[in-house]
């Protein structure tokens, strides 16, 4: 038996979903006593392939090309597909990324397989593997089974563990041939949002409601996630009224996120913001209304004024941890 | 520019989910449904390009014929034509996007719009999926779309940032919340929505890939605990996440 991993990279630096990703099917692999297998894409990506082998990954495939520098769906589909045809993997690993979640549907149709998006956990049951993936926004989790041959996840960045690395692999380049056509879509241009950390990525989320009152107030929202390292995210009020961009939303119609802490300040918690987050590891709220339904899925509130407790936090935030 | 509009009927976001009998699938009793949020977006979307090239808009959405509550809401935002694909079985993704792309063929439409995902099962994966099967460019979670002589330039989200792509059409365009507005129906489009035949006919048979084994709740969590009422609590707070919590 026979997993490959995608090892998602961006100007050849992998991500840490990459990790992510290959521990994961190093475990799921040794469990099924399958051989663990990684596949690097870009556009000079040698040199960081044998990193892979830290997580798990007996060998790496690197396909190496210059049109691949840049990301594209197309070229990205047909390359894993035509790797995992040839080397007759039974299963094939994605981050659920921006980038996985593009691409490997496209995977899955070209190699008649089964999908299972976003998965949150895997194990393996007589042989089988057995994947939950949350749905309504992680109102609820479902666990899934694929009946085909070939079985394609995507699993959720930070939520599975990359561990110490240790081990080396065997890397080896790949020759697909690709024509013009292959990149029938194609990034011609990469625009970063001035190096800001996503709420998608962030171990550690900062989230501002309506009740900072004006766009200018979350400025305290970013001094205090700037003080922890982290990501800003937004309800949907704040949104919608213009304040915060919308890749900051959290929510069932904006980003479900599992971080390590998610601080909400001034946020109601209605049940649409509470599916995006309540599944964070923990969560602190502060609010004005102790009957705010955010309390409910607080393990720690503080009742109280965000505009005099965010500064106080911030400030109690940089001494405890400059120390 | 024959556009082409997939939508899917959802339970709508203020549904507290709780797990049905068969313990696979929600309890449907006292459920409200609505079209997809993202898959407003491209409803949207689609009057807007025809605005701009003219043409015709067909909406089309796979499902029971309680989809056509969402079909008709469509209509009233200006899709020309609407039609039911009919199938109220439990489908995975690959066994939707089968049949959707079963329709589009007959179609061949310059492009087809989806949302970014279906807001019950979260797959985010039948756009794609259609795109492929279909040998057709598709271009997943965007914010920005501009097609002028058949060529798309087209921006997507990512970590931190946006991609822009380039791509031709015919092609498969996803979209995210930022796109467009979307319009509200107007008094006029209820009422010439409500007098449209929704065109009916049965969903290609494909089988699905992927089999649910369970659903269940996420664990209830215990109840937290309130440090304090005012400023003096943010010490105590922030040892609190440090030594308790370990997450600083
Ligand atoms: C189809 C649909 C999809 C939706 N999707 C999402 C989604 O993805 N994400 C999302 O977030 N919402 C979503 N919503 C909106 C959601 O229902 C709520 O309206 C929204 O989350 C409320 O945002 P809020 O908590 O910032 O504002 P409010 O509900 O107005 O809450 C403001 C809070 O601030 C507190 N407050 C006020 N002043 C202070 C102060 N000085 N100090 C401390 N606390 C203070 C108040 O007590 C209150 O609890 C959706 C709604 C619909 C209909
Ligand atoms: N049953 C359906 N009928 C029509 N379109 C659908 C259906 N299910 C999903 N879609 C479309 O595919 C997109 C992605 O859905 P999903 O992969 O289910 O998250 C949705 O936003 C819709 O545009």
């Amino acid at each position: 038996m026979k997993i490959i991993a995608f090892a998602e990279q961006r100007n050849n630096q992998f991500k840490k979903t990459a990790f992510e990703v290959v521990r994961a099917a190093r475990t799921i692999a040794d469990q099924l006593g399958a051989e663990c297998c990684a596949l690097v894409i870009g556009g000079k990506v040698s040199s960081i392939a044998p990193q892979l082998g830290g997580y798990g990954a007996a060998k790496v495939f690197v396909v190496e090309d210059a049109r691949l520098e840049h990301y594209s769906t197309t070229a990205f589909a047909k390359i894993v597909a035509e790797i995992a045809h040839a080397e007759a993997a039974d299963i094939l690993f994605f981050p659920a990324s921006a980038m996985g979640k593009d691409f490997a549907p496209r995977v899955a149709a070209k190699l008649d397989a089964g999908l299972a998006a976003d998965c949150t956990a895997l194990r393996v049951e007589n042989g089988v593997v057995i994947a939950t993936r949350p749905v309504y926004a992680g109102k609820a989790f479902v666990e899934v089974t694929i009946r085909s041959a070939l079985k394609l996840f995507t699993l959720r960045p930070n939520v599975f563990s990359s561990g110490t690395p240790s081990g080396s692999a065997v890397v080896g380049k790949k020759e697909v041939a690709l024509s013009e056509a292959d990149f029938s879509s194609a990034v011609k241009e990469i625009k970063i949002a001035g190096g800001k950390k996503d709420v998608a990525e962030a171990d550690i989320i900062v989230s501002g409601g309506r009740g900072l009152k004006a766009p200018e107030n979350f400025s305290m929202i970013e001094e205090l996630a700037s003080s922890l390292g982290a990501a800003v995210g937004a309800s949907r009020a704040v949104v919608d009224a213009g304040w915060r961009p919308h890749d900051e939303q959290v929510g069932q119609t904006g980003k479900t996120v599992s971080p390590s802490l998610y601080i909400a300040v001034a946020i109601s918690g209605a049940v649409q913001h509470l599916a995006g987050m309540s599944s964070s590891k923990y969560i602190v709220a502060i609010n004005k209304d102790k009957d705010a339904p955010i309390f409910s899925v607080a393990d720690y509130g503080i009742v109280g004024d965000a505009f005099e407790i965010v500064p106080a936090l911030t400030a109690e935030l940089k001494r405890v941890l400059n120390r | 520019m024959n556009i082409l509009v997939f939508v899917n009927h959802v339970p709508d976001t203020e549904t507290k989910v709780k797990v049905g009998a068969d313990g696979k699938t929600i309890d449907p009793a006292g459920i409200n449904y609505m079209l997809s949020p993202y898959d407003e977006f491209a409803v949207e979307e689609g009057l807007k390009l025809r605005e701009k090239f003219t043409g015709e808009v067909t909406v089309a959405s796979l499902g029971g014929d309680a989809n056509k509550e969402t079909l008709r809401k469509a209509l009233a935002m200006g899709c020309n034509k609407a039609v039911l694909l009919k199938d109220a079985s439990v489908r995975d993704s690959f066994a939707v996007a089968r049949s959707l792309a079963d329709f589009a063929k007959e179609l061949s439409p310059d492009i087809i719009l989806f949302g970014k995902q279906s807001i019950d099962y979260d797959n985010g994966q039948v756009g794609s999926l259609v795109a492929e099967i279909l040998s057709m460019p598709s271009i997943s979670v965007v914010v920005k779309l501009e097609i002028n002589d058949g060529a798309i330039v087209a921006e997507r989200e990512i970590e931190g940032g946006h991609e822009v792509v380039c791509s031709t059409l015919p092609a498969v365009v996803m979209a995210q919340k930022g796109l467009n507005q979307p319009r509200y129906p107007s008094l006029k489009g209820i009422m010439d929505a409500k007098r449209k035949v929704i065109e009916e006919r049965a969903a290609s048979f494909v089988e699905s890939k992927v089999e649910v084994l369970s659903m269940r709740k996420p664990p209830a969590k215990n109840p937290g605990k309130i440090v304090g009422t005012d400023v003096s609590a943010v010490p105590e707070l922030v040892r609190l996440l440090h030594e308790e919590a370990k997450v600083i």
